[in-house]
């Protein structure tokens, strides 16, 4: 049953930031997935009471190991257990991954943009990893790929050195918008993503990509709102919101 | 039971009667939503419903705010777990939009501004389960919501509660929406947890 509760082997833990972390699991029988998609986490204490989350996947590999990256929230209940406490060896229940609507899929030839505002990267990373990745042979391994990515500051960056590496090489264009505080020597104050940057960044609307936007409720209520106004089709938009009260771009 | 995450004892409330399995309590109101935000004008508004012969039932923003008003007090429960309890809703029962419907379909898809679609079953519509709502919280419906008007069927994870809703279409036999056709259960009960496929 792909869509019940199944028991995976955390094999290895990497911290992204000072409040967040990659989790690679082991789930027996799983043969990949599709880049985008979401798994839940079912934690249970000793009294029988569960609380259940769901995290996108992060990575892109075939068989059955998977990457979740899980940023702490500061009123979690799930997310600090998975940050901190979790180890390599223990077993966690999952479910999935699921989700058809958010995925990238390597058979479409369409140029790719992808939008994400702070921890909302990591399913457009799973794009990123998956288009690297993808057989040469498929119509989406040519596509053009660009991230435009709104984070807080520096360390606040999650998958830094294979962001920068990417960003070298012909497989995907990569920004960064700083909207706090700007890496030392940047030459460029910290600023919040607006309609002209955004414009700017992104891959025209005359080229019809297809847009993927991640991250707190306000920031892709906005971005989606302006690719909008750009003249982005709103069909061309996919979006996926985390939930709470998130901050504006 | 599963297995006990070492270390692990949450904060959630235990046995509250009120939470469907494997749902927790939001304060706040989470948006889940699968594009843009469309921008729907009440004075473009309308809202229809279309039976199996064609025929089209058709009210502007203006009829339908003329229509009775209910408030109702309803928990939400949205599949990525979080539930809200006693949100409160202005908005027309669908038992007085389909006083005049005749009709011999059993299921209907709601149809959305923006193109989003959900099945839901007639009598899941009908007999005070089900509202066109138009309020949250004593004010105008936010655009990020479903405004100006959602769908609201409480009884069943909330993206069956169609936002920007514009019209349900009679269908004589169950067909899967939007969600149902990305990996979601066709009928959607929390309490059975009928999440996915």
């Amino acid at each position: 049953m792909r869509t019940g509760w199944r028991v995976a082997e955390v094999i290895g833990v990497t911290p992204e930031t000072r409040t967040a972390r990659t989790l690679r699991l082991r789930l027996p029988g799983l043969t990949g997935h599709r880049a985008g998609q979401h798994v839940d986490v079912r934690l249970t204490a000793p009294d029988g009471y569960t609380a259940v989350r769901s995290y996108s996947v992060a990575s892109a590999l075939p068989g059955d190991e998977f990457d979740l990256t899980v940023e702490e929230l500061a009123d979690g209940e799930v997310s600090p257990y998975l940050v901190h406490q979790v180890a390599v060896g223990d077993q966690l229940e999952v479910r999935g991954p699921v989700g058809g609507w958010f995925v990238w899929d390597p058979a479409d030839p369409s140029p790719v943009q992808l939008i994400a505002g702070g921890s909302g990267v990591v399913p457009l990373m799973a794009m990123l990893r998956a288009h690297a990745a993808a057989d040469p042979a498929s119509p989406g391994a040519a596509a053009p790929f660009r991230l435009l990515y709104s984070v807080r500051a520096p360390d606040a960056v999650y998958y830094g050195g294979e962001l920068d590496d990417l960003a070298r090489s012909p497989l995907a264009d990569v920004s960064v918008v700083y909207t706090r505080q700007a890496p030392a020597g940047s030459g460029r104050p910290p600023r919040r993503l607006d309609a002209a940057t955004l414009v700017e960044s992104v891959l025209p609307a005359a080229d019809n990509p297809a847009v993927f936007v991640c991250g707190a409720t306000a920031f892709v209520e906005s971005v989606a709102d302006w690719l909008v106004q750009a003249g982005h089709s709103p069909d061309r938009i996919k979006t996926e919101r985390y939930g709470g009260t998130g901050t504006r771009p | 039971m599963g297995i006990v995450s070492s270390g692990f004892f949450g904060r959630g409330r235990r046995d509250d009667p009120a939470l469907p399995p494997g749902q927790h309590l939001t304060d706040g109101f989470p948006v889940l939503s699968a594009g843009p935000t469309p921008r729907i004008t009440p004075e473009e508004w309308e809202f229809t419903i279309t039976t199996e012969t064609g025929q089209v039932h058709r009210w502007s923003w203006t009829e339908f705010l003329a229509l009775q008003q209910d408030d109702v007090s309803r928990d939400i429960h949205c599949v990525t777990s979080w539930s809200k309890l006693g949100t409160s809703w202005r908005g027309v029962s669908l038992d007085t939009l389909f006083e005049s419907v005749e009709s011999d379909c059993e299921f209907t898809m709601a149809h959305s501004y923006g193109g989003y679609t959900t099945n839901v079953p007639l009598d899941d519509l009908l007999d005070g389960k089900a509202w066109i709502a138009h309020e949250f919280d004593g004010e105008a419906l936010e655009p990020a919501h479903g405004g100006p008007a959602r769908l609201l069927v409480p009884h069943l994870y909330f993206w069956k509660s169609a936002k920007w809703v514009r019209g349900l279409e009679m269908l004589r036999q169950d067909e899967p929406g939007f969600w149902e056709s990305n990996g979601y259960h066709m009928y959607g009960d929390p309490w059975r947890e009928e999440r996915y496929w």
